[in-house]
């Protein structure tokens, strides 16, 4: 089988992970050195794929042959999909070749399991090592990690990796040991606490002053989770999610919607959730994780599904239309945090600007703020949502999108989505 | 009123706005122009050891002024020289916190557009192998890009950072930039035809580039937000857009159509072996609520 074969086979088993990140890394570069690379700062996104996801590194698997039987993954024991191999080196070169054309920010490497996971982690590593020692590449490195591989192999892994990865795949036991009978929550969460604590000592000993210096080590990690494969809740997924960002700090939890694939397994759905979805879940994390709230304020056991035609910031502030609306001249930061239209930027933009000029509508409108969101929310120099004249039920039309169907409409390009639709990346909200 | 024609750099803008502080001539008897005919290199005067009689301004205006001298809009000069005589001379010191001043307003989404510019050159510059130095070994790289503003200063430090240890050029209609790895330098603009089309490797890019597409998240509009079309004449993937776009639901159907696989039982292996043993001693530990 050649290259090219190989990489088609070997690209596609692995674009079911959504993980894209290349920032976050400690700052590196080539100066000095024969190799290329470096790291620090914002990632780059090389290019966008027709999905609408960002290309910023060589995703690919090691191999896509597998014992674990996951019945979501196309890579499972039981699917019919055409195996392949990579070698150490044949990643090594593609990485550098593509890296060296401006292609990439790095590698992202996985791979099915096969024989053991101490023997598939070190294939894993010994491609990270080859990189960093013999082709002194300084690019990123994301290598993802198995939580049964022995604590040593995820330091090594650790060592040639800016970040590692575990999948916890889906949020609670009883959906693993249906849909992934080989894996086991405890044990991803205690490979996790290690990963953590690993991450934190190196830290630590990196500001001790005279010190020697530590070997490196990865310097964060990210999970993912599967949305709409089993039956889990929008407030169990949440739920789950903020336990990671707080147990293990996380860096991102990413949220993939289960989507179809080319060897379906008898124990899935076959229709994948609404798209959108994943997209309120996204928005959900941001406000968890940027604008104070609280998983309950967004998600409960009374309403355990995010609202689909709504983002979750709006569709709150109108189940707590009590507390509106807020003076942008005067209220804290935290109560502006939770208008519905005013973004984590906009929000410190408003504070800077109020220290010295009034706020009138003009004034939000120059920072682009969505002005049809915001009214009904704030009182500015010369506005006062009383003049709108809105009680709860045209509050609430005001907001939703014209009656249509909440399906996948593929062919032709996707509908205009709520005003939000591409601000979630970029935190705003 | 006054005509202040000058080569478009930040320097040059610089010190004739120093003169006319020094003289108090308030922004509104000023017009400022861009020197015709551009090359498109120029020589950038150090003013540094100029220092007038001018007031102290903030760091963080000259770094706002600095990527804005860089954009193409003509009213740059004005803007900034009434911003600045606002901040020197109308007692306005803290302009810049007024990020809903109209002033402040232009500047930071000039800034913006300069700083995206920046971005998506370090994104979308493509570079072609073209051969080998046989003296040092060094592999040697072209690149050609069109920036929509003259960024090329600003954007080269990270290429030299990123890329030390190969040989490379990025060339542009503005002005192109050199590394021999041990030294930055600039040469004027050139035209397209001086920049290969090809690199051996860009089948093996299409390759993962359709690979990695999933057809069953077909998201236009959010691709094309991105990665506007000016951008793919010189990305060597982008041919293979419409025909992804197009194949997709095809292929969706397809998916949704196949005959769902049976479970295969586990194979022989001491590994899944030992998994399950594990999984059976914490089937007891039953989920955190």
């Amino acid at each position: 089988m050649d290259l090219l074969q190989k990489l088609e086979i070997l690209a596609d088993a692995a674009k079911y992970d959504a993980s894209c990140a290349s920032s976050g890394a400690a700052r590196k570069d080539s100066r000095g050195s024969r190799g290329v690379g470096s790291t620090g700062g914002a990632g780059i996104c090389h290019s966008y794929a027709p999905d609408g996801r960002c290309i910023s590194l060589l995703k690919v698997l090691m191999t896509n042959a597998c014992l674990y039987d996951c019945h979501y993954c196309i890579n499972r024991r039981s699917s019919n999909v055409q195996r392949a191999r990579f070698t150490p080196d044949e990643v090594v070169r593609l990485t550098l070749d593509f890296y060296k054309r401006n292609y990439i920010e790095g590698l992202f490497l996985s791979s099915g399991i096969i024989r053991s996971a101490d023997e598939t982690m070190e294939m894993v590593i010994e491609v990270g090592r080859r990189l960093r020692e013999e082709h002194h590449f300084r690019g990123y490195i994301h290598l993802k990690t198995i939580p049964e591989a022995s604590p040593e192999l995820i330091e090594r892994a650790g060592r040639y990796a800016d970040r590692i990865s575990i999948n916890i795949e889906l949020p609670t036991q009883q959906g693993l040991t249906k849909l992934a009978p080989e894996k086991n929550l405890a044990r991803t969460q205690k490979a996790m606490g290690h990963i953590r604590g690993k991450i934190e000592e190196r830290h630590a000993e990196r500001r001790k002053p005279d010190a020697p210096k530590p070997p490196p080590f990865a310097t964060g990690q990210s999970t993912q989770m599967l949305v709409g494969a089993d039956d889990s809740t929008d407030a169990v997924i949440l739920r789950r999610a903020d336990s990671l960002y707080s147990d293990y700090r996380l860096r991102r939890v990413y949220y993939s919607g289960f989507s179809p694939i080319p060897e379906p397994s008898s124990l899935l759905p076959i229709k994948p959730p609404p798209l959108v979805r994943e997209h309120r879940l996204y928005q959900a994390d941001w406000l968890l994780r940027f604008y104070g709230f609280a998983v309950d304020e967004i998600a409960s056991d009374t309403a355990p599904n995010l609202d689909l035609q709504l983002d979750p910031k709006l569709a709150w502030a109108l189940r707590h239309r009590a507390i509106f609306p807020a003076d942008v001249n005067r209220a804290p930061r935290e109560m502006l945090l939770r208008v519905p239209g005013l973004g984590v930027r906009n929000v410190d933009r408003i504070l800077g600007a109020r220290r010295h000029t009034r706020l009138r509508l003009a004034d939000l409108l120059r920072l682009r703020i969505p002005m049809k969101k915001v009214l009904p929310f704030i009182i500015a120099g010369d506005h006062s949502p009383t003049r709108l004249g809105l009680d709860d039920e045209s509050l609430r039309a005001r907001f939703l999108p014209p009656p249509k169907q909440e399906e996948l409409d593929f062919g032709a390009p996707p509908p205009p989505m709520p005003v939000d639709i591409n601000s979630v990346r970029s935190g705003e909200l | 009123m006054r005509t202040v024609i000058i080569q478009p750099v930040f320097e040059e803008w610089r010190e004739r706005a120093r003169e006319l502080l020094a003289l108090h001539v308030p922004p509104g008897e000023v017009l400022w122009s861009d020197e015709p005919g551009e090359s498109g290199l120029f020589a950038s005067t150090d003013g540094s050891d100029r220092r007038g009689s001018v007031p102290k301004v903030p760091t963080a205006f000259l770094d706002i002024a600095r990527s804005v001298a860089v954009h193409r809009d003509p009213r740059r000069w004005g803007v900034l020289y009434r911003v600045l005589w606002r901040i020197t001379h109308g007692s306005e010191r803290h302009l810049l916190a007024v990020a809903t001043d109209a002033d402040m307003r232009q500047l930071t989404l000039w800034n913006k557009a300069v700083g995206r510019d920046i971005h998506k050159m370090h994104a979308f510059v493509r570079f072609r192998l073209v051969g080998k130095d046989e003296s040092t070994g060094r592999e040697q790289f072209v690149a050609w890009f069109e920036p929509e503003h003259r960024i090329v200063r600003l954007a080269a430090g990270f290429f030299e950072k990123r890329f030390a240890g190969m040989d490379w050029s990025i060339l542009t209609p503005d002005e192109c930039a050199h590394w021999n790895g041990s030294e930055l330098q600039f040469t004027p603009g050139v035209a397209r035809q001086a920049a290969p089309d090809e690199d051996a490797l860009d089948d093996l890019w299409r390759t993962y580039y359709r690979s990695i597409f999933n057809p069953a998240r077909l998201k236009v509009r959010a691709m094309q937000t991105e990665m506007p079309k000016k951008y793919w004449k010189n990305l060597p993937e982008a041919e293979l857009i419409a025909g992804l776009i197009a194949g997709s639901e095809e292929r969706v159907e397809r998916m949704l159509n196949t005959e769902e696989r049976p479970a295969r039982p586990a194979p022989k292996n001491a590994y899944l072996d030992s998994l399950r043993e594990m999984n059976e001693r914490e089937s007891s530990a039953a989920d955190e609520p």
